[in-house]
């Protein structure tokens, strides 16, 4: 940029693009900051990422720290949240089990956005016949009962964290895919492509460089919208004993524990339950509030 | 028209073939046999019950009888878990429950879905809007087996309104067809308003409202038609599912359908139900989407198909 052979010009229209590209991101920022609801999330979600990160080191239990004299404790000032059916701490569990559900969440977002931005952007940029197989083998992925297929790969192959993962993830990218694809089939003839691709930008650098960067907005908005989605899979799984196995907790296999113990000991389903249903209602409130700040539209109001 | 159904027939048919043989072979592929229980049975009985159900021989000839039994005869196999019955005898048993389940809570989903959603977007941005908007959120963000047992302590255990569980009359019905529509509600609600408050703005509703029509006339002739759509396209994949068994909800309140027969199938690892329970859900899915899209036309006159 401050190379000096290069004429005056086109530093001014480096600087006035530059302008306004901030402009846009600080005009959703601005508008995310007015939106009580949301900030309130953000701030709920990193005391609970502080929390499941921070909670366990910290504990004097551990996740599977059995106590055979302190069963079905209720809660008291020893463990805020009582003992479950082996005398085990519920609040570190809820907590270890926090970061499982929350992981699970960041890698298949991660997996989304990965796998569905880049064959979004190629299909939508390449068009034609390469568009047409692309997209038609996402029609086809879309139509395979998916959750039916998790449980079958869970249940009969191993119950294993990674698989668990690998599959929350597989079937995440499909949306993303689509969405990307029709962000980058309404940019991709726009001047400022044409612009790069005359001074002979290669496709992947216009993909990548050009088209992705502007089709942030919506990306942005299913992210945050996938992680409670996925977070919610997951503990379905975990519920029906296919997620993740004991000792290990997530959120799921608490609140499974609980509904076997609600009516005479309520603490071991309110207690992980509250906190996921919580977690869950920032994420989506926040994912709201995310649209609404990056595409003023879309609110309608 | 015409033409449009018939290409989409025929593009189900790859997708049915490619579930059939992914699933087939995920199931057969994994470790494990239908026959390994807690009591271990002989060798000898072991291999006549492989023999017995054609699992002793190669895979490749395994899938070809399948597909041939499936599609020639359109015979989805025997059970090794209900040894008494077959697939289709399951199926039979357990479609018409998980479709009354299903359909109760879709039509609840439905009416209070668009009922608050009409409501919240009348009343924009007033309390009443907020509120029905929050309640949304709570209902995409409690899951249902955490909403199902805070309904039983509550209607059942506590005030003894409803029964807990099981299947039978009427009264069953109403705790897991509630809690089943907890989810969809929320996002009837949430599309119904968006969509309406969109379509209020627009310049054909100022045109109805200027030639003077009744209020009620310009929002349920006028508005509520453009501002279905999403509505509608989202119930496709969601009737699918809703009437193809749903698991957890299923199990929750012991119902005999087809959800409970897939999971307890899959961890007796009998290939043949989990394989004919797929199949009869991804039929399902198909079916719908492709109802969804002619009615999509209907409502729609602008959508033509090609």
């Amino acid at each position: 940029m401050q190379t000096p052979v290069e004429p005056a010009i086109d530093v001014k229209v480096d600087s006035f693009e530059l302008v306004e590209g901030t402009s846009l991101w600080k005009d959703a920022w601005r508008r995310l900051l007015k939106n009580k609801l949301a900030v309130a999330s953000a701030i709920v979600l990193s005391i609970v990422l502080v929390a499941v990160i921070i909670g366990p080191l910290i504990s004097p239990y551990t996740y599977d720290q059995t106590n055979p004299d302190a069963v079905y404790m209720p809660p008291s000032a020893a463990h805020w949240f009582g003992t479950d059916q082996l005398g085990r701490d519920i609040l570190v569990r809820t907590l270890v089990g926090g970061r499982i559900s929350l992981l699970v969440g960041a890698v298949a977002s991660i997996v989304s956005l990965v796998i569905g931005v880049s064959y979004g952007a190629i299909s939508g940029y390449i068009g034609g016949k390469t568009d047409e197989v692309m997209m038609r083998i996402v029609d086809i992925l879309y139509s395979l009962p998916d959750i039916f297929l998790i449980i079958v790969l869970l249940a009969f192959f191993s119950k294993d964290l990674i698989i668990l993962f690998a599959m929350l993830g597989a079937i995440s990218w499909l949306t993303m895919a689509r969405i990307v694809r029709g962000q980058v089939l309404s940019l991709k003839n726009r001047e400022f492509v044409e612009a790069a691709r005359s001074i002979g930008v290669s496709t992947p650098q216009i993909i990548f460089r050009h088209l992705v960067p502007n089709a942030l907005g919506p990306v942005i908005v299913y992210t945050t919208l996938t992680i409670p989605s996925v977070m919610l899979t997951e503990a379905f799984l975990s519920f029906l004993g296919l997620g993740v196995q004991p000792p290990l907790s997530s959120w799921g296999t608490l609140v499974q524990e609980g509904v076997g113990a609600i009516s005479v000991y309520p603490w071991h389903l309110i207690f992980p339950g509250t906190m996921m249903a919580g977690t869950l209602f920032c994420l989506n409130f926040l994912g709201d509030g995310l649209r609404d700040a990056l595409d003023p539209q879309s609110r309608a109001d | 028209m015409l033409q449009f159904i018939l290409r989409r027939l025929l593009l189900a048919i790859p997708v049915l073939f490619a579930v059939l043989t992914v699933s087939f072979f995920l199931v057969r592929l994994a470790p494990g046999s239908p026959f390994a229980e807690e009591r271990a049975y002989p060798a000898a009985v072991i291999a006549k019950l492989n023999e017995k159900y054609g699992l002793n021989k190669p895979l490749p000839e395994q899938y070809l009888n399948y597909m041939n039994r499936v599609i020639l005869h359109a015979d989805l196999g025997p059970s090794t878990r209900y040894p008494d019955r077959n697939v289709s005898d399951v199926i039979v048993q357990g479609l018409p429950n998980s479709m009354i389940l299903g359909a109760t809570a879709y039509l609840i989903a439905l009416v209070l879905g668009m009922g608050a959603g009409i409501i919240a977007a009348l009343r924009q941005n007033s309390g009443v809007d907020y509120g029905a908007m929050a309640a949304a959120v709570l209902g995409v963000s409690i899951p249902n087996f955490v909403l199902g047992p805070l309904l039983v302590i509550g209607l059942s255990l506590s005030l003894y309104w409803l029964p807990p569980a099981r299947w039978g009359d009427f009264s069953h019905l109403i705790l897991p067809a509630f809690t089943l529509s907890a989810l969809y509600t929320a996002y009837i609600a949430r599309l119904t308003r968006s969509g309406l408050v969109e379509v209020l703005r627009s310049d054909y509703i100022r045109t109805a409202r200027a030639k003077g029509l009744r209020e009620s006339v310009v929002l349920f002739r006028h508005a509520l038609r453009g501002s279905i759509l999403p509505v509608v396209s989202y119930s496709g994949p969601a009737l699918a599912f809703l009437l193809g068994g749903t698991i957890v909800v299923e199990k929750l309140f012991l119902i005999p359908g087809l959800g409970n027969f897939f999971i307890e199938a899959a961890n007796a690892r009998d290939c043949f139900i989990v394989v004919g329970v797929t199949l009869v859900v991804a039929v399902m899915l198909l079916v719908f989407n492709l109802i969804v899209d002619i009615i999509y036309a209907l409502i729609d006159p602008r959508i033509a198909y090609k």
